[in-house]
């Protein structure tokens, strides 16, 4: 059994910044990932981040992973990384968590709080063929292009056109790939418009209204099938159009990765705007299980800058709790706090103040 | 909340209504090279105003206000072009006596352009409008975002933004 | 044209030592540290295993080890996620067919 202070699940920008936090104000930390590297999502975002130039706004993902990497190096008396772990299971008895390594090799872990940052998984669409090799999630394309530098295919479909459709499109032109088109179910695109307006003058047509109707081929995908949408979201049967492509790509939204949270027995809630069932925390992140915080997307879809601020908070109260605490950090706490309002202010982020308004609780 | 066109929020294109909301008018213009923001949607973001060393783009008083550009103090020196996450800044040099301008583009792609090299133009949907020729490449901020120079006729630098290396 | 990028933009690829490793027997080759499902893809090999009911080609999706979807054999083990794991010199990597096999241990 290994013990530690503070156990971080998750390894992303939410995960680091939650460790980094809590190992600051002093707390011992163990921080397990299930990735070979660390950095979550961050280390495939070639693209430079939106946000306040106060929270490196304008440098690109990659390189934000870096920078939170070299303060976990700084931090290693304090914080100890288990790579290539899945955290399995959370046991309420004793309140132990168990992890994997790689394939095969168990472990148990104790420890005062836990900082659940497991993050989201990519979301599914059902269409005839959609099992066949060659439909791919985007983050999986990311992964293979921006992490190991290997292109899936010579012309791509992009199904959905919200920022990680419209940035993955974008990416996969600067690997030379092709992308044929992007659709989006909705009438209106849904990312950012300078997103899409990147991708529309290197040529990619974006057709709104418009779905996968089903995909072709024996093996691996061949070619794929769109079509229009009615105003009442049926397919319009004249408008199909075959595509000649290897690759399609789904960018349809990403479910929390909630299971440790459901199995802690912490409080949840179904919130369609924060992506599915969530749980119900305060301002600062703690759940309705006093040792128990989360911080990411697995609170709410969401975004890595607000990922980020999230974890720092999660991070301090939880160290906080565990009488630690450096000069100012109340201060650090309440300026995270209002940084996190200031990015979620805009009328694009109406739907997450929404979610926000359903799980953000006093306990 | 600022409107923005049909056409904008269905197909990615600026409309013609909203290519003059951002293009600066005749008198700037005139004067020499200006940064153009086409940055018209309330994102919460702000790098193009930490990025001016001359006060051009305005301090934002809400992350997700509108950028804010004052000509008089805008130099055309490039830095917010390859600062803004969103690639939407681009300068326009149409002060030349003639019918040629200089535009100045970001450009993230592989192969670079070189100078001298004669490259097709495009407008905001990907259609090539015509061909220039790149009067410089730069990396402003030496993070893999360069500004790419390139003549283009004056009656074009509302309609270019992009350009793609033939070769 | 070859899937692996050489040239990119914003990024630079850092490759392990090159490496052979069998794909049902055929030698291939790939960079140590990558996953298997990586140098495989870079390969053109996309369908490593069989459905088990309906037999039908799978092949990778979330490449982050959640979905299940990329199991094969690899040294005779069943059911390795090769999207999360290192290749290595002469890993022998099988096309699963089904459920695969248990290995059974005395």
């Amino acid at each position: 059994m290994r013990k530690t202070e503070v156990l971080v699940v998750g390894g992303g920008p939410a995960g680091l910044s939650a460790a980094i936090a809590a190992a600051s104000m002093g707390a011992k930390v163990l921080l397990v990932d299930d990735g070979l590297k660390l950095g979550g999502q961050l280390v495939k975002q070639t693209h430079k981040f939106f946000g306040s130039h106060r929270q490196s706004a304008g440098v690109r993902g990659i390189k934000i992973a870096g920078m939170l990497l070299s303060d976990i190096e700084k931090l290693k008396d304090k914080i100890e990384v288990v790579s290539n772990t899945t955290a399995t299971g959370y046991y309420q008895d004793d309140g132990v968590v168990t992890a994997m390594t790689g394939e095969d090799v168990y472990m148990k872990i104790k420890s005062e709080r836990v900082i659940i940052a497991t993050g989201a998984s990519e979301r599914m669409l059902t269409f005839p063929n959609n099992d066949l090799p060659g439909v791919y999630g985007a983050g999986a394309v990311q992964t293979l292009m921006n992490v190991y530098g290997i292109v899936p295919g010579d012309r791509v479909l992009m199904v959905g056109a919200g920022n990680i459709g419209l940035i993955v499109s974008y990416q996969l032109m600067q690997a030379n790939v092709e992308v044929a088109t992007v659709v989006e179910a909705m009438p209106y695109i849904g990312g950012y418009l300078v997103h899409a307006s990147k991708i529309r003058r290197l040529g990619v047509p974006i057709y709104t209204s418009h779905t996968i109707l089903e995909v072709y081929g024996k093996d691996a995908v061949e070619a794929a099938a769109i079509v229009k949408l009615d105003s009442k979201w049926q397919p319009i049967p004249s408008t199909k159009r075959i595509l000649n492509v290897d690759t399609v790509c789904l960018s349809v939204g990403l479910s929390p990765l909630i299971e440790l949270l459901w199995q802690a027995g912490c409080k949840m809630k179904y919130v369609p705007q924060l992506g599915g069932n969530v749980v119900l925390r305060d301002k600062y992140m703690r759940t309705s299980r006093r040792d128990i915080f989360v911080a990411g997307d697995v609170a709410g879809i969401e975004e890595a800058t607000s990922a980020m601020l999230e974890g720092k908070l999660a991070g301090l109260i939880a160290a906080s709790d565990l009488g630690y605490a450096y000069d100012g950090w109340e201060a650090d706490r309440e300026d995270t706090l209002s940084s996190l309002e200031e990015l979620r202010r805009g009328p694009l982020s109406e739907k997450i103040r929404s979610g926000l308004k359903e799980v953000v609780v006093e306990w | 909340m600022v409107k923005l066109s049909e056409h904008l929020r269905r197909t990615g294109v600026f409309s013609m209504e909203e290519v003059n909301r951002v293009m600066p008018p005749p008198e700037v213009l005139k004067k020499g090279p200006v940064a153009v923001v086409e940055c018209i949607q309330e994102i919460p973001c702000d790098p193009c105003h930490a990025s001016c060393p001359f006060g051009a783009i305005k301090e934002f008083k809400d992350i997700n206000d509108l950028p804010e550009i004052d000509w008089e103090k805008c130099t055309g020196c490039t830095l917010c072009v390859a600062k803004c996450p969103g690639l939407a800044i681009f300068v326009v040099d149409a002060s030349c006596d003639g019918d040629d301008a200089l535009l100045k583009l970001p450009y993230e792609f592989y192969p670079v352009p070189e100078k001298g090299e004669e490259v097709e133009l495009l407008n905001r949907a990907g259609e090539v409008v015509g061909k220039g020729e790149v009067r410089s490449v730069i990396e402003p901020h030496k993070d893999g975002t360069k500004v790419v120079t390139v003549h283009v006729p004056k009656d074009m630098i509302a309609d270019v933004r992009h350009v793609r290396v033939v070769r | 044209m070859s899937s692996r990028l050489e040239h990119h933009p914003i990024l630079t690829f850092q490759r392990g030592r090159k490496v052979k490793f069998y794909f049902d027997g055929k030698e291939l080759e790939g960079y140590e540290g990558e996953t298997i499902a990586a140098a495989l893809h870079a390969a053109g090999v996309k369908k490593y295993r069989t459905s088990a009911e309906l037999g039908r080609p799978r092949g990778f999706f979330c490449a982050i080890g959640k979905c299940s979807s990329c199991f094969m054999v690899v040294d005779g083990k069943p059911n390795v996620r090769v999207c999360v794991t290192p290749l290595r010199e002469g890993m022998r990597v099988q096309t699963q067919i089904g459920k695969g096999d248990l290995i059974e241990k005395n």
